[in-house]
């Protein structure tokens, strides 16, 4: 679907970083992706709404190969970033998962201290002094907005932190290692109002540095915090277009349909 | 639904004859009380042998007292430090005898940890999922095999196997090191401590895999994905997310290893040498409590000889019981650390 | 950021690949032993397996004999044991499923039980000695297979807990709404939807007490001649095993292993089908 490139007069010219085409997806002998084709903008939000099971978290999960831990689930196609399809077996997965992070619906603080949280991803790749590792956990905190809740417990365990502040440890573990991508599987889903919010004024914040694609069946999310919006249905991509345009004049009846509630 | 046809209260079939209400109500009544009364007595006899079980550990630990009372009276606390094990003189110390234990079990476990944390490592990150079933079964096959198997085994095949290839090895590379030398010493004979200690090694790996395996799949796939999604190996993410996560479970596996290790008879029996002594080299032979028992309990003699064993014999099951509760109590750290999770 | 083929990264893998490659290593370990001790058995005593061993009475050194009194004797004393410690270990499993949730019997039960469960199985002989054998100053068949039963009963506690906690809520609320009491409710309804567990459970524990040597040491002992008198000392496998493959007749030494074949392959054929079928029920 192309329809994208042509409404982007709105929004300031950006190129695509993910660029999708033809991907197939299946789960054993069950289809869960049918021929997707979009490309996912530089420094913007990509949303992906659209009812259980349509194949949003598995879109999301072609594009960092997780699907890879799993045997009996295998993709067909092309996801080019870089120049280089990420799909491909030479790909080196290790080295893609550092620059396509990843945060997760249930938060996932690691059994170990706040501080040795963030600094762990970092460490995989970089061989930092310890100032600059200092230097590079507060960075990382600073920019999920937990610093200042976070700086007096550096050493106590992540679980001593509430579910919206681990949440957003878990966003400074990703942003930690300084990614290109940040991919969000329903983040806010587990959290109450107040984290979500806070979550998505972060979210405003880190698509100047990053390009986001969040996964969300929240769709007052989608339209709040989106520049584009995907919607699937099935497997199959339905439309696809900038979220303001989608929400408020969609192309497809199917699109209407989900948005104003007749199903799903 | 008229009074006379069949229901589970009244028990009337549709052919009896109407019956008042008052006779009704009185036999529901009275069906009631009796069903108060099952339950009540259902609930005593079960708790009653739930009680028994409980009983059990008491009176083993009583008759076990009690049956070595004569050597505690005798020699109080020094039949635990003596060496001199002398049915002859009536001279019994068991440290001969404790030492042996300690130390197989010992070697045992220094064995059996890695081997067992390779293999539960491979059955959840590397084995494929079709290999999974046959593999975890077999590893529990190795448990199922009995104690004299591993003793008849050890003795007659492997044992020579150790005595013509391994010990000349040992005593070769090792023999000249200072301080760890002294381990490889001796004739190689084949049986003998190292020996005992690598056969327990066998038994005791599949209760030491089995629950580290079960406790590594436990942790949530999400945590694990969590930390390859910013690019960690396999290893890389075992090492930092899942041992951590498992910690009280691994420990709690390992020690109920040890437990089955401290207190297994026929496969130490066979191989152990079955003298009581106490010596620097691993290659000597030596006795175990529970080597010591089943030798020498057939031909104990009046006097102290029994109640001498029973009085080792009740130093084993305190040492076992230790250790073995110390393994449920992390054991069951780690599922109550699970349920407050989710 | 610098994440070409960098030498930390390079470390890296290698490291990966070193502790995978340990892990496989340690699995094909395991298997080695296995494959060893079993072919081993089959080498040893497939030679001494034949129709005498199932005809003949254990022989003296030197003589043709078979094992028939002590194959005879351990199917005695196992169906014993069982016989006695199933009807225990279900209640007591009963017990704590059903009625474990307040009070302080059920939680120390478990820990007690978990505990009984691993004990050295010479201590559980040297306890019947103590407290039966050595008061009516004879060894007897009786004795050994009281000893067998308190090892099997934590086994058959511990599974029949465990399965009655699978039980689901729904099906137990559903027979309490028809107005079931509790007592019919639990042996009607939730012992019958985990049948197939629970014998299992029972089989398990039997081919963990055919293996047991060390409790019978002291209570069975052994009977070189045919006897079915349960109150005298009655030949068993273990024992029997025990006794000619310490010896240096050769004759005992062929039989001692052919004994140990029919054990060893009796028990993991009961292992390997309880696990089939139970599997398979559960699925």
């Amino acid at each position: 679907m192309n329809a994208v490139l042509e409404s982007v007069e709105t929004l300031p010219a950006a190129n695509p970083k993910i660029t999708v085409r033809n991907l197939n997806f299946f789960y054993g002998g069950f289809q869960g992706l049918k021929d997707i084709n979009l490309d996912i903008l530089e420094r913007r939000i990509t949303a992906f709404i659209g009812p259980s099971g349509c194949g949003k978290s598995t879109l999301l999960r072609t594009l960092n190969r997780m699907y890879d831990l799993y045997p009996g689930q295998r993709a067909e196609g092309e996801i080019v970033m870089n120049g280089k399809n990420v799909l491909d077996k030479s790909q080196d997965v290790n080295l893609l998962r550092a620059k396509v992070g990843m945060v997760f619906q249930k938060p996932t603080p690691f059994p170990m201290s706040i501080y040795d949280n963030i600094a762990f991803g970092v460490k995989l790749y970089e061989n930092l002094s310890k100032a600059e590792m200092d230097e590079r956990v507060e960075w990382a905190l600073n920019k999920a907005a937990i610093w200042g809740e976070a700086k007096d417990k550096l050493k106590q365990s992540g679980l001593s932190l509430s579910g919206g502040q681990q949440q957003r440890l878990c966003i400074a573990r990703a942003v930690a290692v300084k990614p290109e991508v940040v991919l969000l599987d329903e983040p806010t889903s587990a959290l109450d109002p107040i984290s979500t919010a806070k979550i998505e004024e972060l979210l405003h914040e880190l698509k100047q540095d990053y390009t986001i694609a969040i996964v969300t069946h929240n769709m007052q999310q989608a339209a709040r915090v989106s520049d584009f919006t995907a919607y699937m249905y099935l497997g199959d991509l339905v439309e696809y277009g900038v979220t303001d345009e989608l929400f408020i004049k969609p192309k497809k009846k199917e699109t209407e349909d989900y948005i104003t509630g007749r199903f799903g | 639904m008229s009074l006379t046809e069949a229901s589970p209260i009244s028990g009337n079939s549709p052919k009896e004859k109407y019956v008042s209400t008052e006779e009704q109500q009185r036999q529901i009544a009275a069906r009631l009380v009796r069903q108060r009364f099952q339950d009540a007595a259902f609930r005593k006899v079960t708790l009653s042998f739930a009680l028994l079980v409980l009983l059990l550990l008491g009176a083993i630990i009583g008759s076990l007292v009690w049956g070595s009372y004569p050597i505690f009276e005798k020699f109080g606390f020094g039949f635990l430090t003596s060496r001199d094990w002398n049915p002859v003189t009536n001279e019994y110390g068991a440290a001969n005898a404790i030492y042996g234990t300690v130390v197989t079990s010992f070697i045992a476990l220094l064995i059996a940890f890695p081997v067992s944390f390779g293999i539960a490592i491979f059955l959840t990150e590397l084995c494929p999922a079709w290999l999974k079933r046959p593999l975890g079964t077999a590893v529990e096959l190795l448990a199922a095999i009995p104690s004299i198997i591993y003793g008849m085994w050890g003795l007659f095949v492997f044992a020579p196997l150790f005595a013509d290839y391994v010990q000349p090895f040992l005593t070769k590379n090792f023999g000249d090191i200072p301080l760890i030398g002294q381990l490889f010493q001796g004739a190689p004979m084949g049986i003998g401590m190292l020996t005992a200690g690598i056969i327990l090694a066998v038994m005791v790996i599949p209760f030491i895999a089995s629950v580290m395996r079960d406790v590594f799949e436990i942790v949530p796939p999400v945590l694990k994905e969590s930390a390859y999604g910013l690019g960690a190996t396999t290893w890389e993410v075992v090492r930092n997310i899942v041992l951590p996560y498992t910690k009280a479970g691994v420990v709690g596996g390992t020690m109920l290893g040890l437990g089955r290790a401290l207190g297994e008879t026929m496969a130490v029996t066979f191989v152990i040498g079955n003298t009581p002594k106490i010596a620097a080299s691993l290659f000597e032979p030596g006795a175990s409590i529970a080597s010591t028992i089943a030798n020498e309990f057939a031909e104990a003699g009046e006097g102290g000889h029994i109640a001498a064993l029973i009085g080792v014999g009740l130093v084993l099951f305190l040492i076992t019981f230790v250790v073995l509760a110390l393994a449920k109590v992390m054991l069951m750290q780690l599922s109550k650390r699970e349920g407050a999770r989710t | 950021m610098s994440t070409a083929i960098s030498p930390l990264y390079r470390k890296r893998l290698f490291i990966n690949r070193l502790a995978l490659t340990l892990a496989l290593a340690a699995m094909a370990v395991g298997m080695i032993f296995l494959l060893w001790i079993l072919t081993v058995l089959v080498i040893k005593g497939i030679g001494g397996l034949n129709l005498a061993v199932f005809t003949q009475m254990t022989p003296s050194p030197g003589s043709p004999g078979g094992l028939l009194n002590a194959i005879f004797g351990s199917f005695v004393m196992v169906l014993l044991g069982t016989l006695i410690a199933t009807p225990i270990g279900i209640l007591a499993g009963i017990y704590l499923a059903e009625f474990g949730r307040r009070g302080w019997v059920a939680p120390t039960t478990r820990f007690v039980n978990d505990i009984l469960l691993s004990a050295p199985s010479i201590i559980i002989g040297l306890f019947v000695y103590t407290i039966y054998v050595a008061q009516v100053k004879h060894f007897s068949a009786w004795a050994g297979a009281i000893a067998l039963a308190i090892i099997a009963i934590p086994v058959i506690v511990r599974t029949t807990e465990t399965m009655l906690m699978l039980v689901p809520a729904s099906l137990r609320e559903a027979a309490a709404a028809l107005g079931a009491p509790e007592w019919k409710v639990v042996s009607y309804v939730a012992l019958r939807a985990v049948r197939s567990g629970v014998i299992t459970g029972v089989l398990l524990a039997v081919a963990r007490i055919s293996g047991e040597t060390a409790p019978l040491l002291f209570t069975s002992l052994n009977n070189q001649f045919w006897s079915s008198d349960l109150n005298a000392p009655m030949a068993n496998l273990p024992v029997v095993i025990f006794q000619f493959a310490m010896s240096p007749f050769e004759n005992w030494v062929q039989l001692a292993w052919a004994g140990a074949m029919l054990i060893t392959f009796s028990v993991l054929a009961i292992n390997i089908i309880t696990r089939v079928v139970f599997r398979q029920r559960t699925e």
